[in-house]
């Protein structure tokens, strides 16, 4: 994996007539995590959708190696993936097949086995294969988490407040899942609220909103 | 892990992945079923049992009950996804979202149109429509009801992020069918009066191809303004 860094330059953020953030520039390298802080309705989330290019700044840009992200959005879109704060399952989908069709949807194959064995990885093989609308809030966080699994070679990991609704256990499995990829020379930007023990990272990008 | 599924495969898979939904919630087609056989029995009732009157106005009233059967499920073309986050994914897909449109419209066609246009014939009997003309009617609901889940498809990304969509949804949507609607039935009512139906057909498939083109355009463009 020899991905390009996510260049942030002079970004701001305006929602209904208010400035969130503006003159944001930070550089994201490979191997490094982007820490997003901030209060409630600071603009965590809008800058996590503004980097995957859901959301247009308002002014600034965004470049993915020498390229602005939207001038090839389709290459763009594969070398990412974006948990935001919904979980993105379908109620009327099971858990695997909600793992295939997301797969799918970024252009990966992934076949029933590596969805279901990324579920037991995740301590969720129970769940397999039972609809998505039964599941608990924290159970859906984890079953979107699990895709995390089968996104290792996309080099750019946005997550939007991951760790909320998490028990302990899942909590550190994240953190380990976290870690691994940034050794692999990922990228993570997250937006959290809560003091999370990620702070045996060296290699962190904080931006306070 | 690094294996990457083609266009094809993509489109393929989210139109899977939407029959399959609608066939695991059938209400929804079936509701759009139903309202369509109780709508169209209702103008017999209405309208009096004349046989040569009713097969007069069977191919208008077919398709009014068709085009308002349709509009039924529109408007959870995209609303679903939208509250529970798989239209941000959507958007992300890796393939050009247009195509990704074309998909998920092919499933609601699927699910609703072809649905309605198998069913038509039965209804038509009830009508005391000829074979002929039969055939005429669900050829031209074949080609017609494609073009409703594609120009329905801009309307319902358009009214996704505005309370009490479903309204203004019919309100945006039922105007621009109006040449469907006319050929669509005008085909049945040529051939009653002995003419010619070709050019009916053929610009009723000139405005299919022309939808099939620009429609998926337009309806990724205002989802993308939807999501933001």
């Amino acid at each position: 994996m020899n991905p390009s860094a996510l260049h942030l330059q002079n970004l701001a953020c305006m929602r209904g007539g208010k400035t969130l953030f503006a003159d944001l520039s930070v550089v994201l390298e490979p191997g490094h995590l982007l820490r997003i802080t901030g209060s409630n309705g600071a603009g965590k989330s809008s800058l996590l959708r503004m980097l995957c290019g859901l959301l247009t700044p308002s002014m600034g840009s965004i470049q993915w190696g020498a390229n602005a992200i939207n001038a090839d959005r389709d290459f763009f879109h594969t070398q990412l993936i974006y948990l935001g704060h919904t979980s993105a399952l379908k109620g009327d989908l099971s858990a695997e097949e909600n793992i295939i069709a997301a797969g799918s949807l970024s252009g990966d194959v992934i076949t029933s086995s590596m969805a279901r064995a990324a579920l037991v990885n995740s301590g969720l093989g129970h769940l397999a294969s039972k609809l998505a609308r039964t599941f608990s809030q924290g159970q859906k966080q984890r079953v979107a988490l699990a895709r995390l699994q089968l996104a290792q070679d996309k080099p750019l990991w946005l997550l939007d407040e991951p760790f909320n609704a998490l028990d302990q256990d899942a909590n550190e499995a994240l953190q380990a899942l976290i870690q691994g990829h940034l050794h692999r020379g990922g990228m993570v930007a997250l937006s959290s609220h809560q003091v999370v023990a990620l702070d045996q990272i060296d290699r962190v990008v904080r931006v306070s909103l | 892990m690094s294996a990457s599924l083609s266009i094809p495969k993509v489109m393929l898979a989210i139109l899977r992945r939407d029959l399959s939904l609608a066939l695991r919630r059938k209400n929804d087609s079936l509701s759009a079923l139903f309202f369509f056989v109780v709508v169209a029995s209702l103008f017999p009732l209405g309208i009096g049992p004349e046989p040569t009157l009713l097969a007069k106005i069977a191919p208008g009233m077919l398709w009014i009950a068709a085009l308002l059967a349709a509009m039924l499920s529109l408007g959870r073309l995209f609303a679903d996804d939208f509250q529970d986050g798989t239209l941000d994914q959507l958007v992300l897909t890796a393939i050009p979202l247009p195509l990704a449109v074309l998909s998920k419209t092919a499933a609601h066609w699927i699910s609703s149109g072809l649905v309605l246009t198998i069913a038509s014939p039965i209804l038509a009997i009830q009508f005391n429509l000829d074979s002929q003309s039969m055939g005429i009617l669900v050829l031209s609901l074949l080609i017609g009801t494609p073009l409703l889940s594609l120009i329905g498809s801009i309307g319902a990304a358009l009214t996704l992020a505005t309370r009490g969509g479903g309204m203004l949804l019919s309100l945006l949507v039922l105007p621009l069918v109006i040449p469907v609607l006319i050929f669509g039935a005008g085909a049945v009512d040529a051939h009653h009066a002995g003419l010619p139906v070709d050019g009916h057909f053929y610009l009723l498939g000139a405005m299919l191809a022309i939808a099939l083109f620009f429609a998926p355009i337009a309806t990724a463009a205002s989802l993308r303004i939807a999501v933001e």
